[in-house]
């Protein structure tokens, strides 16, 4: 339990964006947020430790027999950063099982460094009460998110973006002692990839920087095959340790879910809604990029957009990505020339992977990492999210839920920000909780960066866009004001009272640049 | 007489939905307790509304709990209202209403066009809240057979609660009443809220056309509804299908006449076919008694919501045969009904041509239109108009610079 002491320890200062942020987190000291693209950090990048060949002389001589003996060879102890990915999402059972096995090994206070946890990381709560774990830096959901909302979790949570974490592992913002890959295929040499095995999922562009920045890396897999495992997808150099463990992903939980087609009429109109946005704007044009999703409303106007290209015989050059069945058949039916997968959500893109050489997988470090001499962002036409509030200044928020609990990670949410058209795809309001509010509770993305709101009750721009305004003006499109459609929700649900939190702060939200965002704060209970 | 009661449904997947009990108590006033999962944005809101709610229903004593799973204002009034009519039943009570919708509705016509017509349940709120946005010509709220028969009572509330407090956009304001005479009841506080179609299903009789036109005139007049009602009686019987005639045109009310293919074809003895050889009669008598009573005929629904090449290839049969549109039972349904009942290029060309000759009359003050030899009188300009209006509306011709 947090003491009133550690709560009063921060000094805060008001940032560029007018919230209030502590200077120091997790003893570091942090710079506020200054402006989009106003820090300019100066400095080299973090390096690991030089290795020598001499230590790694024979054939299969990383392989260890167990965690327990990679971990003790890679020189465990106290207060340690341990990272690991979430290329299995819900189907993790590498982070457990390593938090497990340190617990066995009787090592306190670790830094857990996960790319995202997920409600299936929820034993992680009894290593963080009984102290082995002393706090997370990385998305926290489901009951994690609970446990750290409600300040239970010594130390601050830290929630960055995937392109955030990319850099921060590059600027040596965090250090990765150890970092634990889980790999579908690997050879005794520690090449790793995720195309092959039974926990194929695709790609493992989110161990990439941790593979090159942390002091050790232990490759775990379930399918060992002989050198050379290819693709290499995680260079085996990078390896110090490589264990066989019997399982160390559910495969019926990597790939499933996210490529159902939503149901709900309400979400369905309003991903067409986007797509003939995207389409009337004339950002639907040959050789123009666009953000595809997983899930809901973002793989809905994927479809809907794939219609209309079709119709209006259009081709995008590329499409980054969740990657799924979808994007795949526009793929191979030339609806683009090349697939760029950060992730891949069922067995169609994993397939893809390996036999479409335009289907590449990427990593954050190159696709999204904003201290880098510029990323895709800077190459993709529009993007389409989701959030869970957007305010009158179009600031947005995607961690927190109305109530202020934490309930999502940033993920490539905020990276996606700095593409030419960011479009924000929400209902007006979810079970009488406006979507559209005075004030985000918790500030993700400045609102000069989001420039559409599209919802059930019409589409709003941002006054900053007047190009798009001008664009969707002889269309029909319901095009709207966004206080309008926020009093229409108002006069229908109530105007919400303003909700109850405590001072206390429990986790800060981080800027793509590695500053300061936002502070978020404990709830009650 | 007064017993335990409640309204409502409960649980997390009785989403935008509430649950209220009220037991009622000798004396000790209100005792109230409510559990919502929006306490933290609307908790002090919430118990102001039950509390005047409650008020403005004359209960003065009971104990009520309020089961909230994020019910806007005017489902949460239709619960307790609902609840409290329960625990006395018999009682006379005052309607409890929401705020009305400041947008208003948009004003209805005897012949506007009823392309597609979505139906709801009238006792789920999900569904009302959002339910203009698909683009259909009407909202049919639904009390008769998409409400369970024990929840017909709540339902009329919540329904009537819906057309006061919801303005619904573009879409003509439907209900589907229960079968007369119990629809009766349905009729005064539907008219009050300004409904503007009323669906009498399972119509078997012109006099059941007869009387609900009769109530709606009186309500009318005593609750000063400016605006019309209209009818459209629904055939789902053998005995209303050989009235069909004497239905369609007993009220100069109704404005479309419609049937039901599932309970006619039960009726019958008929088993569905795939060229539909089986209702072919039903489906000429209702095209010629509406044409005869100069009444829209409307066609039946098409139930399977997956199949939508299936739906496409109905409608248009449905369209060649007569009819001016058709039920929808799904929002995906909309947009395929929508784009068949379009009109087709050469009917807009005709039309064009026909307000044409209309204003290049009015222009040289003549009172009498023609085309070439062919004269042109009111009803067919009037046709015109709305043909090229759906026109424009699809994107066929450019629009003159106005609005939807």
């Amino acid at each position: 339990m947090k003491s009133a002491e550690d709560a009063r320890r921060f000094a805060f200062v008001q940032n560029a964006a007018g919230r209030f942020v502590p200077t120091e987190v997790n003893g570091r000291t942090e710079t506020p947020y200054q402006g989009v693209h106003a820090h300019r950090p100066t400095g080299r990048k973090a390096a690991p430790p030089i290795p020598n060949l001499a230590d790694y002389p024979a054939r299969d001589s990383k392989l260890f027999p167990d965690l327990h003996t990679a971990l003790e060879h890679c020189g465990l102890r106290d207060g340690m950063a341990l990272s690991t990915h979430h290329h299995f999402r819900d189907g993790d059972l590498l982070g457990n099982q390593l938090l497990d096995t340190c617990a066995e090994m009787g090592v306190r206070d670790l830094r857990w460094f996960p790319s995202a946890s997920f409600p299936c990381h929820a034993p992680v709560i009894r290593h963080l009460e009984s102290g082995v774990v002393h706090h997370i830096e990385g998305s926290l959901n489901g009951p994690l998110g609970d446990f750290c909302s409600r300040g239970r979790m010594r130390g601050l949570g830290v929630l960055r973006s995937h392109g955030g974490r990319a850099q921060a592992i590059q600027d040596g913002e965090i250090h990765i002692d150890i970092a634990v890959i889980a790999a579908p295929t690997a050879d005794p040499f520690g090449n790793a990839n995720g195309v092959h095995g039974p926990t194929a999922c695709g790609n493992l562009g989110y161990a990439l920087p941790d593979a090159m920045y942390a002091d050790k890396v232990i490759v775990v897999t379930d399918n060992l095959v002989p050198f050379p495992a290819l693709p290499i997808q995680i260079p085996g150099h990078y390896a110090d340790c490589v264990v066989v463990q019997e399982q160390i992903g559910d495969p019926a939980k990597i790939l499933s879910g996210t490529t159902e087609l939503t149901r709900s009429p309400d979400r369905l109109y309003i991903a067409r809604l986007v797509a003939e946005f995207i389409r009337d704007t004339g950002i639907m044009k040959d050789g123009f990029s666009f953000q595809g999703g997983a899930g809901g409303i973002s793989l809905a106007f994927t479809i809907f957009l794939g219609e209309m290209m079709k119709q209006a015989g259009v081709t995008a050059s590329w499409i980054h990505g969740g990657t799924n069945k979808y994007l795949v058949r526009m793929l191979e039916e030339g609806l683009c020339r090349a697939l760029v997968d950060g992730q891949a959500f069922d067995l169609d893109a994993v397939g893809s992977i390996s036999r479409n050489r335009n289907h590449v997988s990427t990593s954050p470090l190159i696709s999204y990492n904003y201290h880098a001499k510029g990323n895709f962002l800077g190459n993709l036409d529009v993007a389409v999210l989701g959030a869970t509030e957007v305010d009158l200044d179009w600031n947005a928020n995607v961690v927190t839920h109305s109530d202020g609990r934490l309930l999502h990670g940033i993920g490539g949410w905020q990276n996606c920000m700095l593409a030419g058209c960011t479009v924000l795809a929400v209902p007006s309001f979810r079970d009488r909780t406006p979507v559209i509010v005075d004030r985000v509770t918790s500030l993700c993305a400045p609102g000069e960066l989001v420039d559409v709101v599209v919802t059930e009750r019409g589409i709003a721009i941002n006054p900053r866009r007047e190009d798009l305004r001008k664009a969707v003006r002889a269309s029909r499109l319901p095009v709207r004001e966004l206080a309008d459609i926020k009093s229409d929700v108002e006069r229908l649900c109530g105007r919400p009272a303003p909700h109850p939190v405590l001072d206390n702060v429990v986790a800060v939200v981080k800027w793509v640049d590695g500053t300061v965002l936002d502070s978020v704060r404990q709830i009650p209970g | 007489m007064s017993r335990h009661a409640e309204a409502g449904r409960k649980g997390r997947e009785a989403r935008s939905d509430c649950h209220v009990t009220i037991e009622p108590t000798e004396s000790g006033g209100i005792n109230l307790e409510v559990t919502s999962r929006v306490d933290y944005l609307y908790a002090d809101a919430i118990r102001s509304l039950v509390l005047d709610a409650l008020d403005r229903l004359e209960v003065t004593d009971a104990r009520v709990t309020v089961e909230d799973q994020g019910a806007v204002p005017f489902v949460m009034l239709a619960r307790v209202e609902t609840a409290v009519r329960r625990a006395w039943p018999g009682r006379p009570f005052p309607e409890c209403l929401p705020e009305t919708d400041p947008a208003g509705t948009v004003p209805t016509a005897r012949d506007r066009w009823r392309r597609s017509r979505l139906y709801l349940p009238g006792n789920e709120p999900k569904y009302l809240l959002n339910a203009h946005i698909h683009g259909a010509d009407a909202v049919i709220l639904d009390l008769e057979d998409a409400v369970p028969p024990a929840e017909r009572d709540a339902a009329l509330l919540l329904v009537r609660n819906a057309l006061h407090a919801l303005s619904f956009g573009d879409c003509e304001r439907m209900v589907r009443v229960n079968r007369l005479p119990q629809g009766l009841d349905d009729i005064p506080p539907l008219v009050r809220a300004h409904v503007q179609v009323l669906l009498l299903p399972k119509c078997e009789d012109p006099e059941q056309v007869r009387a609900a036109a009769a109530l709606v005139e009186t309500t009318r007049a005593e609750a000063g509804v400016k605006a019309q009602v209209y009818l459209m009686p629904i055939l789902e019987s053998p005995r209303g299908m050989l009235q069909a005639l004497e239905i369609a045109e007993a009220s100069p009310l109704t404005a479309a006449l419609t049937w039901g293919l599932e309970d006619y074809l039960r009726e019958i003895g008929g088993r569905r076919t795939p060229d539909g050889e089986e209702t072919l009669w039903a489906r000429s008598q209702v095209v010629n008694a509406a044409r005869a009573a100069g009444v829209q005929p409307i066609d039946t629904v098409y139930a399977d919501i997956e199949n939508l090449d299936g739906l496409r290839e109905h409608t248009r049969r449905a369209r060649d045969f007569g009819f001016e549109g058709k039920g929808c039972i799904h929002p995906r349904q909309v947009p395929v009904v929508n784009e068949v009942f379009i009109p087709q290029p050469a009917e807009v060309a005709e039309a064009c041509a026909i307000i044409e000759a209309f204003e290049a009359a009015r222009r040289e003050g003549r009172s009498v239109v023609a085309i070439g030899r062919r004269m042109i009188d009111a009803p067919v300009v009037n046709r015109a108009g709305r043909i090229v209006e759906l026109a424009r509306r699809a994107g066929l011709l450019p629009d003159e610079g106005g609005t939807r």
